[in-house]
């Protein structure tokens, strides 16, 4: 058979840098293929993928040198346009690429661009619609849809062309764990039913393995450093040297010191077998020891009762009623769109309650304005863009205390100080245009901390972060906890972050409150994971097929051995 | 939630014409308005505009604050008229009736409140013509009827995408604004008016760039989705004009032949009540 990708000692360079991102790329693809492309950012595995549907070198000019064929053909005799014949791309931000004012003619925009009747494309895309389901939301805006629809709605509309080659790029970013498992089970239905080449390119593994792939292609460095079957990935090292994180799973028999073979398929926690190794499990378990926590009861922030709404029939939060302790560090999870913002913002004052208070320290805030509100809790918000003000590092971060008046002297030392905190001291005369999307969120958080909050609030302080730059920031924010006693919430609705950082999580499912306890007993309870949209965690089902008694005991004392490691 | 001044649907007949249809009449309809001081036929347009505006359904939420602005020009129109041109209305009307001094050439006459009469008729007339414009048609459909009138795409689709985004630029600007605030920006009445001023870079900059960000995005996708490849395209929401507008399309050239003819068969385009 024909491969339909194939790259043959293929390099790329973009005009703007100095190094290639792309090097010595062999590569071949083959027709109703599933492959996952993993790698860290900045690996070039978005340059691989733009390769394929021609942004490189349509849209990002560059050089290239060796040979690169798609259906057989070059892509430079094909255009932007014929690749788009045959490349269909779901691009990682959902609500970015919605072109069309309702979902029906975002669905059908290529159909537009191809000329095609009315009539026809009308029964076109009613057909479509009917099989990603979203037939009933067609007249609706892209913008108003949730995230999994969202998702639906994108796929729809490069599907239409009846493409031969689906490219995902990033599809499960901004989706909470359950629409996540649906989307990768909705990519592996049409790729078994059409038979299409499917190529996903994630950085979370675990994730996108619920469904079967057929090989795994890691890119670090602009290179191809494996290109194996899941099995043989997840029973060698690579994973780890290239900072991509394993499956916790995996991560969890390594630590009790197991050596992993590819024969027990490890690929799924569901199918694999744990037969050889627990024994070993269930003695590391054993030996493990979990510590006392010392625990400050002052309680920092109180939400009493609180109801919100923006018109009396859709309530959109219901009697949420929790407190956070001085000094710790909480996470806020749900589903997307479960409310988790629109608390931070009643918070923070940007919206007011229709009944219930919020106390901090003792104390009523609602007679406080957002200002006042914002020198003692800070917001940093998720798209550090949206905060980004200044053309300098330094200026940016000293803004806060630039418009509270405080004296330059003290200005300049405090903002030191913050940057060094951050790690960007070096850069503190840099413009911030230079900074990567990382960096970029560290200075928002710098802009935040330096003027000293009791509390701080970060909404999804991780989306669309790999594993190094996930624990760099997630390190940062601990030291910070620890260092300073700063009460930190986090919105997210990654699980990870929840287990690994967060002593108490309070769990919102369609506007109610429906858990405030640790991570690990809410990770291993299915009924409170399925309605908050979480997933349980693969610890869950592992710890079970190694005969341990406590699921949540056994999670517990992974979080505690992964923190003395790290 | 009524966003401010885009289109929602609200099933009236007049979001079922064609958005050419819309755009005739909208220009018959202002130009009409503009050529004529008539006072008879702008009191019937009026009467008109307003029972059109009540049929469209249009909340005033929508509207509400673009017309308080529009208001404010209105007053300071009118003011000036009087300022500058005092006797305008004698000039047109022939006659003076003064009712009262208020010392130099300033005079109030009849005649002059009669003239700036007819320039807030000529407002009240046009505004809510506007404001259903905008309101009843949907963008892409204008776009596709602007298309087949031979008006190139890309114009028709930047026009759309345009409106595609404000309320995405809106959700934007209430972020940024709230996230500012909360780090000691002040944005309200209580910062003086050049503080206000150099705060609101702390909004316009952040705004820009995450603009820039959906632009890159968006034009990515729309290259991969095949946009501009030929030099035509056809419209999901393209309509073809049904009988109901030509039935507009000629009452509206009727009755602004009708107007135009009421308004200059006496040779000048003033309604005149003094002689």
């Amino acid at each position: 058979m024909e491969p339909i990708i194939e790259f043959k000692n293929y390099s790329f360079k973009y005009n703007s840098q100095v190094e290639p991102t792309l090097r010595d790329i062999d590569l071949s693809v083959y027709p109703g293929e599933k492959i996952l492309i993993i790698g860290p950012s900045g690996s070039g595995k978005s340059t691989l993928a733009n390769c394929i549907n021609g942004l490189v070198p349509f849209s990002y000019a560059g050089e290239s040198t060796g040979e690169l064929y798609i259906g057989g053909k070059e892509p430079k005799d094909l255009g932007i346009f014929g690749l788009s014949k045959m490349v269909g791309t779901v691009l990682q931000d959902t609500d970015g690429q919605f072109i069309g004012l309702t979902v029906a003619e975002d669905i059908a925009f290529v159909l537009e661009n191809d000329c095609m009747e009315e009539e026809k494309m009308h029964r076109r895309v009613d057909a479509i619609a009917d099989m990603v389901d979203v037939k009933n939301l067609l007249h609706h805006a892209p913008g108003a849809l949730s995230g999994g629809q969202k998702q639906r709605v994108s796929m729809a509309g490069v599907m239409i062309d009846d493409v031969d080659i689906l490219l995902f790029d990033e599809p499960l970013a901004n989706l909470d764990p359950a629409t996540g498992k649906r989307a990768i089970a909705l990519i592996d239905s049409i790729q078994k039913e059409q038979n299409k080449t499917i190529l996903i390119i994630e950085h979370r593994l675990e994730d996108a393995l619920y469904k079967d792939v057929d090989r795994i292609v890691v890119v670090g460095d602009g290179r191809i450093v494996a290109d194996m079957t899941p099995d043989q990935l997840l029973s060698c090292d690579i994973l780890m040297k290239e900072g991509i994180r394993e499956p916790l799973y995996v991560t969890a028999l390594k630590h009790a010191g197991c050596t992993i073979s590819e024969k027990d398929r490890p690929a799924h926690v569901e199918t694999m077998d744990f037969s050889a190794y627990k024994g070993q499990v269930q003695e590391w378990f054993a030996s493990a020891q979990t510590p006392a926590k010392g625990k400050n009861s002052q309680v920092a922030l109180a939400v009493e009762h609180l109801d919100f709404s923006y018109d009396a029939k859709h309530p959109i939060l219901q009697d949420i009623d929790f407190s956070v302790n001085k000094g710790e560090m909480i996470s806020i999870v749900g589903k997307n769109g479960a409310g988790k913002t629109t608390l931070s913002s009643l918070i923070c004052g940007f919206l007011q309650p229709d009944k219930g208070r919020i106390l901090l320290d003792g104390q009523d805030i609602a007679p406080l304005s957002i200002k006042e509100r914002g020198e003692k809790i800070g917001i940093v918000m998720q798209n550090p863009n949206q905060m980004i003000s200044k053309a300098m590092i330094y200026d940016e971060v000293a803004l806060g205390l630039a418009v509270r008046g405080v004296s330059e002297d003290e200005i300049k030392e405090r903002v030191y100080e913050t940057l060094k905190i951050c790690g960007l001291y070096p850069f503190r005369n840099w413009p911030i245009s230079a900074l990567s999307f990382g960096q970029k969120k560290r200075v928002t958080i710098a802009s935040i901390l330096v003027m000293n909050p009791q509390i701080m609030i970060l909404d999804e302080p991780t989306a669309g972060q790999d594993y190094r730059h996930y624990t760099e920031i997630m390190e940062f924010l601990k030291r910070v906890n620890e260092e300073f006693g700063t009460t930190i919430i986090m919105i997210t609705h990654d699980m990870h972050l929840m287990l690994e950082y967060t002593d108490r999580a309070i769990v919102i499912a369609d506007g109610q409150m429906i858990a405030d306890d640790t991570p690990a007993n809410i990770l291993t309870n299915g009924q409170i994971a399925d309605r908050a949209y979480l997933k349980q965690t693969s610890l869950y089902e592992m710890a079970e097929k190694c005969g341990i008694p406590s699921p949540s005991a056994f999670v517990e004392c992974f979080i505690n051995y992964e923190r003395t490691v790290r | 939630m009524a966003k401010l001044f885009s289109y929602e649907e609200k099933g009236t007949w007049m979001e079922d014409l064609c958005g050419v249809t819309k755009l005739i009449f909208f220009l018959a309809w202002t130009i009409t308005c503009m050529l004529t001081y008539d006072t008879r036929v702008l009191a019937i347009m009026l009467a008109t505009s307003l029972i059109l505006f009540k049929l469209s359904k249009t909340s005033w939420e929508q509207v509400g604050s673009v017309f308080k602005v529009i208001l404010v020009f209105m007053i300071i129109n009118i003011l000036a008229i009087f300022i500058f041109a005092p006797g305008q209305g004698t000039k047109i009307y022939g006659t003076e009736h003064i009712l009262y001094s208020l010392g130099g050439r300033w005079v109030v006459t009849q005649e002059q409140l009669f003239y700036e009469l007819n320039v807030v008729l000529k407002y009240f007339t046009i505004v809510p013509a506007v404001f259903m414009f905008i309101i009843t048609t949907n963008p892409s459909e204008l776009a596709a009827s602007l298309n087949k009138l031979g008006v190139s795409y890309n114009i028709g689709y930047a026009m759309a995408i345009a409106l595609r985004y404000i309320p995405d630029v809106q959700d934007d600007f209430h972020k940024i604004k709230n996230a500012q605030e909360a780090r000691g920006i002040e944005m309200s009445g209580k910062a003086k008016l050049m503080d206000r001023i150099k705060n609101v870079s702390a909004i316009i900059f952040p705004l820009i760039f995450t603009s820039m960000d959906r632009i890159d995005t968006v034009s990515n996708a729309m290259e991969l989705r095949g946009y501009g490849k030929n030099k035509k395209r056809t419209w999901y929401m393209g309509r073809k004009l049904a009988k109901a507008d030509y039935a507009v399309m000629i009452v509206t050239l009727v009755v602004m032949v009708i107007a135009l003819v009421v308004t200059y068969h006496d040779g000048s385009r003033f309604y005149n009540p003094f002689i």
